[in-house]
């Protein structure tokens, strides 16, 4: 399904972090969201959510406007996976994953076998269903970021908002984690995931949406929207845009350090 | 693989779990019947069984009546009590240890204890007896619960530090306050009385004290568990489980008031007892693990169970009866030291 976001505005009292924003996410498509830190990434999200309530505009998830839902609801609707955490208490991957398999329910739900298997489906889906048993603090961050998505899945909801998934992982665990969410994407789901580096754009979006101070700076295809111009302001770095494999992938490379060899 | 597999994987740990807490509900039915046996005047387990027997049916009693009285007047209301406020301060405890996302916390987290010492204090300042005493310290309990709910309502931030801040605050006034009413206590007879008191004691228990308890208990408890699937979710942090269709405010509100309903209930039959609330938690979390499906019912079993143990601890060795409130610190802290400590090493 989709989001539809128009005019969407949003004030911390008198700071104003969104300004004006207008998008149309369409159904299936994966999004990765660009901007430097405190440009309104995660605000744009918690609106989204519905964790930030008081914005103006609207926000239309899968044709519901999200300020008309309750939080059952929006559970129905959309799936949130944060960045790995640390829990305070040692769940095992099953129970973690189980969490979000009462999203929709009663207050007295609890879960049921077809809730369990549902559950290991998704481990299985996102490729980690050896992890079951284990607990939950002592597997490595990308195997938890995994664990996460697949939470988000168990969740049922065709529509999932990450933030910064990849932050704290290793390379090889970058890799895989966006290798899955691509795949997922192309298996019919919405997500729309911020991130820092560009080059991820390139390889795992099929569309960029950059923040700069709280309003849409470009919204398109990755190869349309990140320019040389647009890296240099947004970052305040210089870049040369490379194409590699016949277009098929593009890197950003600093311009100073090619300077310097 | 493929369907059947967790389910299968969950039943696996399912059976294991469900070993252990029927083993710990065997453990506190032995103790209970163990504990109806013994004191300063063993009954026989015969006359025991024909006792509770013949409440329902027809026995001859082949009993004095000295024994029965000592049996339904004093031994009963004792042994039940102890299960009940071990297990209500137990799941409190757990309770609250998830709610707030902190293993540090304890059923007294938001005041309950120190309102109802000061209602206690209050009480025999006033000349009252053993029910004005119980219920005035439920009702304080429940009344500085209700206020520090309030201030962290009317504070802004993070709801769950405010709470927690909010119910230190509020602490260390009513604390203040009964230091108070110890300063203009009469040194002879009142101030023994609210000491005593703060000690924690089962030693007066009596069947009243269990027909007044008991309603606010039970709710709460049933509360407690029914809910206990939740506090899971509720301990990856607000945000996270509302975006799981958690409302987390209305929940956290409901697991606190019935928290404070089963603390405050216990607190006023038998005084301040601490560690309870606090530790079998963590005991319960290193036998059964942290997923309060299973950590719940094993904390109120553990919890009934290990209040027992000190209370036959208390009335059995020493004749002058240590008030169960310094003997559950004096044996339990050693052991769970023990515990973490062999923990360490493995």
């Amino acid at each position: 399904m989709s989001v539809k976001i128009e005019n969407l505005s949003f004030s911390y009292g008198s700071h104003e972090v969104l300004r004006d924003i207008s998008i149309d996410v369409e159904e299936g498509t994966l999004v990765n969201v660009l901007g430097p830190n405190g440009t309104g990434k995660s605000t744009l999200f918690r609106c989204i959510l519905g964790l930030n309530r008081n914005y103006t505009g609207s926000i239309i998830v899968n044709g519901k406007d999200i300020r008309t839902l309750s939080i059952r609801e929006r559970a129905r609707e959309m799936a949130f996976i944060p960045q790995s955490h640390k829990p305070v208490y040692d769940y095992a991957v099953l129970d973690v994953v189980l969490m979000s398999s009462g999203a929709g329910a009663g207050a007295f739900f609890s879960p049921k076998k077809s809730h369990v298997d549902r559950a290991y489906e998704a481990l299985e889906r996102v490729g980690i269903g050896f992890l079951a048993d284990r607990p939950y603090t002592r597997i490595s961050g990308g195997e938890q970021q995994l664990v996460l998505i697949a939470r988000a899945l168990a969740q049922n909801a065709s529509t999932i908002i990450m933030d910064e998934p990849t932050s704290a992982l290793d390379y090889g665990n970058t890799v895989r984690v966006l290798s899955c969410v691509r795949q997922l994407s192309e298996e019919g789901l919405t997500i729309i995931q911020s991130t820092h580096q560009p080059d991820q754009a390139f390889l795992y979006a099929d569309k960029t949406l950059v923040l700069h101070e709280g309003h849409v700076l470009a919204y398109g295809t990755p190869k349309e929207t990140i320019t040389e111009g647009l890296i240099g302001k947004i970052y305040g770095v210089e870049v040369e845009v490379n194409s590699l494999y016949d277009d098929k992938v593009r890197v950003c490379v600093p311009t100073r350090e090619l300077a310097r060899r | 693989m493929g369907p059947g597999k967790g389910s299968e994987i969950h039943a696996r740990k399912n059976r294991r779990a469900n070993a252990i807490l029927v083993a710990l509900g065997v453990i506190v039915v032995a103790l209970a019947i163990f504990s109806f046996l013994v004191g300063r005047y063993p009954i026989s387990p015969d006359k025991v069984v024909c006792m509770l027997a013949g409440q329902i049916a027809p026995i001859d009693a082949f009993w004095t009546d000295q024994e029965a009285t000592i049996f339904f007047n004093v031994r009963l209301p004792r042994v039940v009590l102890a299960l009940l406020v071990g297990c209500c301060l137990a799941s409190a405890g757990a309770a609250y240890q998830g709610t707030f996302q902190n293993p540090l916390v304890s059923p007294d987290i938001l005041g309950a204890s120190q309102g109802a010492a000061f209602g206690a204090a209050v009480a025999i300042l006033l000349g009252l007896g053993s029910f004005g005493i119980s219920a005035l310290a439920f009702g304080f309990a429940i009344l500085t619960v209700m206020l520090v709910v309030a201030v962290a309502q009317a504070a802004r931030g993070n709801q769950v530090l405010t709470v927690v801040l909010a119910g230190v605050m509020v602490s260390s006034l009513f604390s203040a306050g009964v230091s108070f009413t110890k300063l203009i206590a009469d040194p002879t007879d009142q101030l023994p009385a609210i000491t005593y008191w703060l000690m924690g004691s089962l030693t007066g228990a009596k069947p009243a004290d269990i027909t007044l308890a008991a309603p606010p208990m039970a709710f709460g408890l049933i509360a407690l568990y029914v809910l206990r699937w939740r506090i899971n979710i509720l301990t990856m942090g607000d945000e996270e489980a509302s975006t799981m269709g958690v409302n987390t405010k209305r929940l956290r509100m409901v697991i606190i008031i019935a928290a404070t309903l089963v603390t405050a209930a216990s607190v006023a039959v038998t005084g301040m007892i601490g560690w309870v609330g606090l530790v079998i938690p963590h005991l319960s979390r290193m036998l059964i693990g942290s997923d309060h499906r299973k950590l719940m019912p094993a904390s109120m079993l553990m919890g009934a169970g290990f209040l027992l143990l000190v209370d036959d601890v208390s009335r059995l060795l020493t004749t002058a009866e240590i008030p169960i409130g310094i003997l559950t610190a004096f044996i339990g802290a050693p052991f769970f030291l023990y515990l973490i400590t062999r923990e360490g090493r493995k």
